[in-house]
């Protein structure tokens, strides 16, 4: 200790410092900037007014393959950002820079447009479609009348099954009117996996880590998936039409008013179809 | 591999670092040498961030800063967009919860100097600032370098608030610990385990640099 004082009066060491401030400005100048260097490389890659799209989770592969086929269309790319609707919705009133906001229902769009962040109500796009959803080598049956699980139920065979929180996600909504429907929603309940977004929900159920789920034909539909196990349509009349609504934010610029209409134009609509939508 | 998030990440521990290490310091300092009424109640402030969930943080900031505040709304007509769901919004939500993780290290490292060793220096002559750059700072430097780690290492992993508060912008909010959960969702498993491994072998190499670099000032201090 001695030795350090008379040391450190004798020289003191701003090395350290020095090589402190060093390390800092070479990690500075290798990521090119600060915050606005990262916009300045997001500008780089892209237009400036290169729009944020908030898109509810079912979409997940579906829009992205019409956002693919916009940029090559209009030459103009979309930022996707993809989460639970309820989410979403949170995040646009407390000011998140989108510009459009595909929901997978229509209260949320109703209410933004009622607090005023909308330019106007809005269309549907596209009507949603559940799937029971049995991974490969579970226990489960899939049937659209929800018979297996039923019957799976009652023998205690169900451990897990996985829903999307009916509080945030309008596809645990539709599950639970569906398990409400068929009498198993009491008996189901303490097994029931929440997930946030519909495919966190599917992530559960594929990966086999429940007997099975109430998914999104929209995600089941994407090859990669279909092939993880098997899944059952249950009929659109067992829920509340699931009508998905789309809206335009107050700030949104010309290519988010593009990339909406050309959401509702045949290519798009062609895509949707194909992921299971049914397109008004 | 989304290269912009691994650059949102670097910026936002780097700018955590550089903004919090300084304040860290002067913090750290004062309550290794000063007794004061309510000492214990600041001290207690200054870990709560480590105690709290990082949904409390973000809730608090959310409420506080969003566009339906009125502090949010006055932000907002000066700089033009909102503090939550922006870069500066993530790095006062960063700082804030690295707050513990910088300054009980530094001030660990103060209250480790002996107190003769400070009233010599005195005794010298020194101005209060020649003895804190000569006799202090020299000796409580591998708290500051703990500090620096930990703080850098806990933002690189930082969750929670990150989605809370950031959402999830590509190249504005969206760091590499994002991208991963994001990747997963979109069943991108490949990509989420890059990502996995580049966030692990970063993390790794950053202790090391940075232990390596504090074990040398401590060899040298003989």
């Amino acid at each position: 200790m001695r030795m350090a004082l008379s040391r450190s009066i004798a020289g003191p060491r701003h090395r350290w410092w020095v090589s402190a401030v060093l390390a800092v400005s070479v990690l500075g100048a290798w990521s090119g900037g600060g915050p606005s260097g990262a916009s300045r490389i997001a500008a780089a890659t892209s237009s400036p007014q290169r729009p944020r799209v908030a898109a509810a989770a079912n979409l997940n592969f579906a829009l992205t393959a019409i956002a693919e086929q916009f940029a090559r269309d209009h030459g103009t790319p979309v930022d996707l950002v993809f989460g639970a609707s309820g989410t979403l919705t949170r995040q646009i009133q407390e000011g998140a820079p989108f510009e459009l906001f595909l929901s997978a229902d229509e209260a949320f769009p109703r209410r933004l447009t009622s607090a005023g962040l909308t330019r106007d109500a809005g269309a549907v796009y596209a009507i949603g479609r559940l799937v029971l959803f049995a991974p490969r080598g579970s226990a489960l049956t899939v049937d659209e009348g929800l018979i297996g699980l039923g019957r799976l139920l009652k023998s205690g065979g169900v451990t897990r099954f996985a829903i999307a929180n009916p509080d945030v996600a309008p596809y645990g909504k539709a599950a639970e009117a569906v398990l409400k429907k068929h009498g198993l929603w009491d008996a189901i309940r303490p097994q029931l996996v929440l997930g946030d977004t519909i495919s966190q929900t599917a992530q559960f159920a594929t990966t086999g880590n429940a007997v099975g789920g109430l998914l999104a034909y929209s995600i089941v539909s994407s090859p990669e998936i279909a092939e993880r196990g098997a899944f059952a349509l249950i009929p659109a009349g067992d829920h509340p039409p699931m009508r998905q609504r789309m809206v335009l934010l107050k700030r949104a610029g010309p290519v988010a008013m593009q990339f909406y209409e050309y959401i509702r134009g045949r290519a798009a609509r062609a895509v949707l179809g194909k992921y299971g939508y049914e397109v008004p | 591999m989304d290269w912009v998030a691994l650059r949102v990440s670097l910026w936002l521990a780097a700018g955590t670092v550089a903004l919090l290490v300084p304040c860290g310091v002067y913090v750290g300092r004062f309550l290794a040498f000063h007794r004061f009424r309510g000492k214990l109640l600041i001290e207690a402030l200054v870990t709560v961030p480590l105690v709290l969930p990082p949904t409390v943080l973000g809730y608090y900031l959310l409420v506080t800063f969003g566009a339906r505040s009125a502090l949010g709304r006055a932000f907002e007509t000066v700089v033009g967009h909102t503090l939550p769901f922006s870069f500066e919004g993530l790095l006062l939500a960063s700082v804030i919860a690295n707050i513990p993780f910088v300054v009980q290290p530094i001030q660990r490292g103060f209250e480790a100097i002996p107190a003769d060793v400070r009233d010599a220096a005195a005794c010298c002559g020194l101005t209060p600032w020649q003895r804190f750059l000569r006799i202090e700072a020299p000796l409580a430097w591998p708290g500051v370098v703990t500090a620096a780690i930990l703080a850098f290492a806990h933002t690189l992993g930082e969750f929670g608030v990150v989605l809370m508060v950031g959402g999830n912008l590509p190249g504005v909010t969206r760091t590499l610990s994002v991208a991963i959960y994001d990747r997963m969702q979109a069943f991108d498993d490949r990509s989420a385990g890059v990502m996995a491994a580049v966030l692990l072998l970063v993390s790794v190499a950053t202790l090391m640099i940075t232990t390596g670099l504090s074990r040398r000032v401590g060899l040298r201090r003989g």
